[in-house]
């Protein structure tokens, strides 16, 4: 019996959605994805989806480089994780041909449990997708809980796993296997591309910490040096810290920052491999505390950051519930408190890691956070003010800028 | 009761939540000797569908449930040689 060709599904929305030379979030959320359409400069912004409604969806992203494609971390509630492309932004959706899954634990796998790594395991999120560098079309990472790392290099439609990750006799170490890590499982964060150099490539776990590899994933070496880890016995380990969410800045991408579950960090990567927390300039009646960290478009010195209340019982909700977001122009040496617009009380807000993101506009940088809450935020002008721009969507899990061309 | 002869396809019904892979169709029909055989036979038929519903360790997914002739199993080695039908169907949790 000849098989069947794979039955096309289409998840789109039933609006034929004119997105050509438009600017817009992609929010991925607890019950599918959704598109804000900016219209009169980001003074007004269209709700469009959504898409695979009622699907888990962790991350939503356009391929920058043909600015149409996008890609969508799925799962069904009940059913397994995926992943759906659409190639005509949003119109029509099709699901991956093999999406990320580990290999399989067999006779031919080698013993022991540090050479096994990941064989045996099962992805039961895909949560972070990550596009290649500009010059390798096609190209697209996934991060995953457990905390696995894989690659397409056909637009998302296969993957497979990075086997110098997953099959590093190091990984179960590294990853503190069995450790517990967010609500949804440990996972695998903030995959960053060198845009200089597309063999050189960071990744972030939860329980685990930042690593870096110069051979596109092949070795892989931690660096978390002056990363604090008070969940652990001792801060003087090469691994097994929290990174929330982990940047190379695109203005400078020597310069990393990481917002930590322990504290605010930057490094210089030119100078050498030691982080510095930069968050203890923060104030103290707020902490630095948080998830996402977001970078200017062209200041290698301005990032943004989201506090939350790490304090005694950890809520993680903004401290005193009075949410704002903190800036710095000087690369943490002075932190200037932005909340203009948003609730000076009341307002118990979380921001998860893939939910604050910036626009490229150099001058009034648009900056946009999504809540646990359903909302979603908008500035137009760098963080000095905010305006509610939807709510009463399901729990936000990532918003993202797209550029559509 | 015997066994259903060589050949012969069982019944699988499924919920709702597969109908993308189906076309919306609930009842389908497969063949195999285990549960596992079965899933296989109808991702042949409609592709994707097993793995949504089965991991790549060969584990049922834990908010998925399947039914031999009105009696939950867990296992996938379990046989069907005797089988009339299957449920696949979402289990409580998992909303």
């Amino acid at each position: 019996m000849t098989p069947k060709k794979k039955a096309k599904k289409s998840k789109g929305s039933k609006t034929a959605v004119q997105l050509r030379g438009t600017l817009g979030l992609l929010i991925g959320t607890a019950k599918g994805g959704f598109l804000l359409k900016a219209k009169g400069g980001r003074s007004r912004w269209e709700l469009l989806g959504p898409f695979h409604l009622g699907a888990k969806t962790n991350d939503l992203r356009l391929d920058p480089r043909d600015g149409k494609t996008l890609l969508a971390c799925s799962t069904g509630g009940h059913l397994g994780p995926t992943i759906y492309r659409s190639k005509n932004a949003g119109k029509t959706w099709t699901e991956a041909k093999r999406s990320p899954r580990f290999d399989k634990l067999n006779s031919r796998s080698p013993r022991g449990k540090r050479a096994r790594a990941s064989r045996g395991n099962s992805v039961s999120t895909n949560f972070w997708l990550e596009p290649g560098h500009a010059t390798e079309k096609g190209v697209w990472y996934c991060g995953t809980s457990p905390q696995g790392l894989f690659r397409s290099s056909d637009g998302g439609d296969s993957w497979s796993g990075v086997n110098g990750w997953n099959h590093n006799p190091m990984w179960s170490r590294w990853i503190n296997v069995g450790v517990d890590g967010t609500p949804d499982g440990p996972v695998l964060h903030s995959i960053q591309i060198d845009p200089r150099d597309p063999k050189h490539m960071t990744v972030s776990c939860s329980s685990g910490g930042t690593f870096e590899s110069l051979d596109r994933g092949k070795s892989w070496t931690p660096l978390n040096s002056g990363v604090a880890a008070d969940f652990l016995p001792s801060a003087n380990v090469g691994y097994g810290h929290d990174p929330h969410c982990m940047i190379m800045h695109p203005a400078d991408p020597d310069r990393w920052y990481q917002q930590n579950h322990c504290g605010i960090y930057s490094m210089d990567r030119k100078v050498g491999t030691d982080w510095q927390r930069i968050g203890r300039r923060m104030p103290k009646r707020v902490g630095d505390v948080g998830f996402p960290i977001v970078p200017h478009p062209t200041d290698p010195d301005t990032v943004w950051v989201f506090p939350m209340d790490g304090s005694m019982i950890w809520p993680r909700t903004s401290p005193s519930g009075s949410p704002a977001i903190y800036c710095t122009h000087d690369g943490g040496k002075h932190w200037e408190r932005q909340d203009k617009g948003l609730p000076k009380s009341n307002g118990y807000l979380t921001v998860l890691r893939q939910c604050m993101t910036g626009d490229s506009d150099p001058k009034k940088t648009g900056l946009y956070f999504g809540t646990t809450s359903g909302e979603i935020w908008a500035s137009i002008d760098a963080g000095k003010s905010w305006k509610q721009i939807a709510a009463h969507l399901p729990r936000v899990y990532s918003v993202r800028v797209a550029r559509f061309r | 009761m015997g066994e259903r002869d060589k050949g012969a396809t069982l019944r699988v019904n499924v919920a709702s939540i597969l109908f993308e892979y189906t076309g919306g169709e609930s009842a389908l029909e497969a063949r195999g000797k285990t549960v596992l055989e079965v899933l296989a036979d109808l991702d042949r038929r409609h592709p994707g569908l097993k793995f949504r519903i089965v991991d790549e360790q060969d584990a049922l997914r834990p908010h998925i449930k399947v039914f031999i002739d009105g009696k939950m199993v867990r296992k996938l080695g379990a046989s069907v040689a005797k089988a009339r039908e299957l449920h696949i169907l979402q289990a409580l949790s998992g909303g």
